[in-house]
């Protein structure tokens, strides 16, 4: 099974993101990249995958040429090679640019099954799975708890409000999964010192036949009007609980007619 | 005034109160017409649907839109805007209501807004992002707006639509009937209220200390008529089932109320409750950054303060 697992960098969540006053895009620049976690869920899946059914796996990657750190990560937890799609007229591509992008890459190198996490911690647009779903006329498999492939049927349990739905599908199909799926490996010393012979091969727009005026952010289906840092919640009245604690609180909730 | 869709999130026939709060929204800014997607419509639900303004109801109630997954939901809304040419399409801002917000905007080559939590004029929508660190105004530059509003954005207010029913068939391609549902799981979530949806949330976190303790937890939500929620601490170590955790990898809530006990308030916490509009804390560490977002904090054991707080709520009822 060729499997291809897309995974983005995204600034850690620790440290203070902020937009870029210019043209209002993240600062990337001014923090620190880390793997997106529920990409680290979506490796592990695609590892699992092949482990028991064979194959190849691929990591697929967007972004400037640091985004590199985050294919090595991929590649020390177990995936066979990488494909790392940069270029400067990708800056600043909204989900509907990204997905285009991404499913030409995708179209180029084929693929039995997609897998990435159901969504990034810096956008948290949660789309793009269900975007290349419709981009690549695939079966869309997505907010999976759990992937079971037996030849070429795919069934997942999708996480729903009341619980969950069991759906199955022929392969080719793109799958993003939960948190909850599995738990991702650490890379091992082994498994860090294999990752720097790995192959990974580096694609500029015009490699995939990426239509520049498609992507980037003068493409953008959307935009920033303005934006400002939010004004810091007014200070509450904080007390100590003096025995009548949840007395108190449920005077403040009456003053503000919860109750 | 044109028209505006809206997407009608709806359960075992009942329109979910999040739809009521998008009509509201689309009064204000066109004439809404409501689309109900699968079979179940009741008179009960059509008449709820005028109530909050919906002047067209468009029904496509076949079967085959809910027996696959989003696909089938996107091929209906894209044919309607082909057909109706609407000023704007607004969905739930809940995961499923995003994914079938994005195919639909590959569709019809329109921009899409997810996660908002206002709209005014000219569809701008703000969005509160980066943890709730930074508000941002955005808006759809090309095609027809699709716009995912959150649950709770507004209050719904009633002001009656002619409420015109019109049937709609849609012939879905072979690519929309490629996810095939095969059974549908229902969890047991008692009479509670939903997560996302909910008016009020009472969650739980490390210092609830073990599963069993989280009954401290719900019996303040039940006295309220609140949802339960938990952070990441409690769900992992299984004292809280996943689907009910608050938080940046699980569910974003925009409550009127958020009360959170027991929990500290990391950033991948308050990334999932910030644009809540009132919120209390309880936790023993005065330190806990949750109090730091608070209106009203208690510093004290959740499990002395939060029983008290649930005999008084139900006292004063």
């Amino acid at each position: 099974m060729n499997i291809v697992v897309c995974v983005k960098q995204v600034p850690d969540t620790a440290t203070e993101r902020k937009l870029r006053s210019d043209d209002k895009t993240l600062d990337r620049d001014a923090v620190d990249g880390v793997v997106n976690e529920l990409d680290e869920y979506a490796v592990e899946e695609a590892l699992k995958l092949k482990e028991a059914h064979g194959g190849e796996v691929t990591v697929l990657t967007m972004g400037p040429s640091r985004a590199a750190e985050t294919i090595r990560k991929a590649l020390a937890m177990g995936a066979d090679k990488a494909v790392h799609l940069t270029d400067d007229a990708l800056h600043g591509s909204d989900a509907l640019s990204t997905s285009y992008a991404m499913a030409q890459v995708l179209k180029k190198i084929g693929f039995d099954l997609v897998i990435l996490g159901s969504e990034s911690t810096d956008a948290r647009t949660g789309v793009l799975a269900a975007m290349l779903a419709e981009r690549l006329d695939a079966p869309q498999l997505t907010l999976a708890k759990k992937v079971e492939v037996e030849g070429s049927q795919i069934v997942i349990e999708r996480i729903t409000d009341y619980g969950f739905d069991k759906v199955a599908a022929e392969l080719p199909a793109v799958v993003s999964v939960v948190e909850k799926i599995n738990d991702p490996r650490y890379p091992s010393f082994k498994g860090i010192m294999a990752a720097k012979k790995k192959p990974v091969q580096t694609l500029a727009i015009a490699d995939a036949e990426i239509a520049a005026d498609q992507v980037g952010l003068g493409a953008a289906w959307s935009e920033v009007v303005d934006f400002a840092a939010a004004p810091p919640r007014a200070a509450g009245t904080i007390v100590k609980d003096e025995g009548d604690g949840g007395s108190k609180a449920a005077d403040f909730l009456a003053s503000k007619k919860f109750i | 005034m044109s028209e505006i869709l809206v997407l009608v999130e709806h359960v075992d026939g009942e329109v979910k109160k999040v739809t009521l709060e998008l009509l509201t929204l689309a009064r204000s800014l066109g004439t809404p017409a409501a689309v109900w997607a699968g079979p179940g419509i009741t008179d009960d639900a059509k008449a709820r649907l005028a109530e909050y303004g919906a002047d067209k109801i468009y029904v496509a109630g076949a079967d085959e839109i809910v027996d696959y997954v989003v696909a089938p939901k996107a091929e209906l809304l894209a044919h309607l805007v082909a057909d109706k040419s609407p000023a704007a399409v607004l969905v739930a801002a809940t995961t499923e209501g995003k994914e079938v917000a994005g195919r639909l905007a590959v569709k019809t080559g329109s921009g899409v807004i997810t996660d908002a939590v206002g709209l005014g004029e000219g569809f701008v929508a703000d969005q509160s992002i980066f943890g709730g660190g930074v508000n941002v105004r955005s808006k759809v530059s090309k095609g027809t707006p699709i716009i995912a509003v959150r649950p709770n954005s507004t209050a719904p207010v009633a002001a009656a639509g002619a409420g015109t029913e019109e049937q709609v068939s849609v012939t879905l391609t072979a690519s929309a009937r490629a996810a095939r549902v095969l059974e549908r799981v229902k969890q047991e979530k008692g009479a509670r209220p939903e997560l996302t949806e909910a008016a009020i949330v009472v969650s739980g976190g490390r210092g609830v200390g073990s599963a069993e303790n989280f009954s401290v937890i719900e019996g303040l939500a039940d006295a309220l008529g609140a949802a339960v929620g938990a952070s990441r601490a409690a769900t992992d170590a299984g004292w809280y089932p996943h689907q009910f955790q608050v938080g940046q990898t699980g569910k974003t809530v925009s409550p009127q109320l958020y009360i959170a006990a027991g929990i500290s308030g990391a950033i991948q916490h308050r990334a999932g409750m910030q644009t809540a509009k009132t919120i209390v804390a309880i936790n023993k560490d005065p330190e806990a950054p949750i109090f730091e977002l608070a209106d009203y904090g208690v510093v004290g054991d959740l499990h002395q303060v939060v029983p008290q707080l649930t005999e008084e709520v139900v006292k004063r009822k």
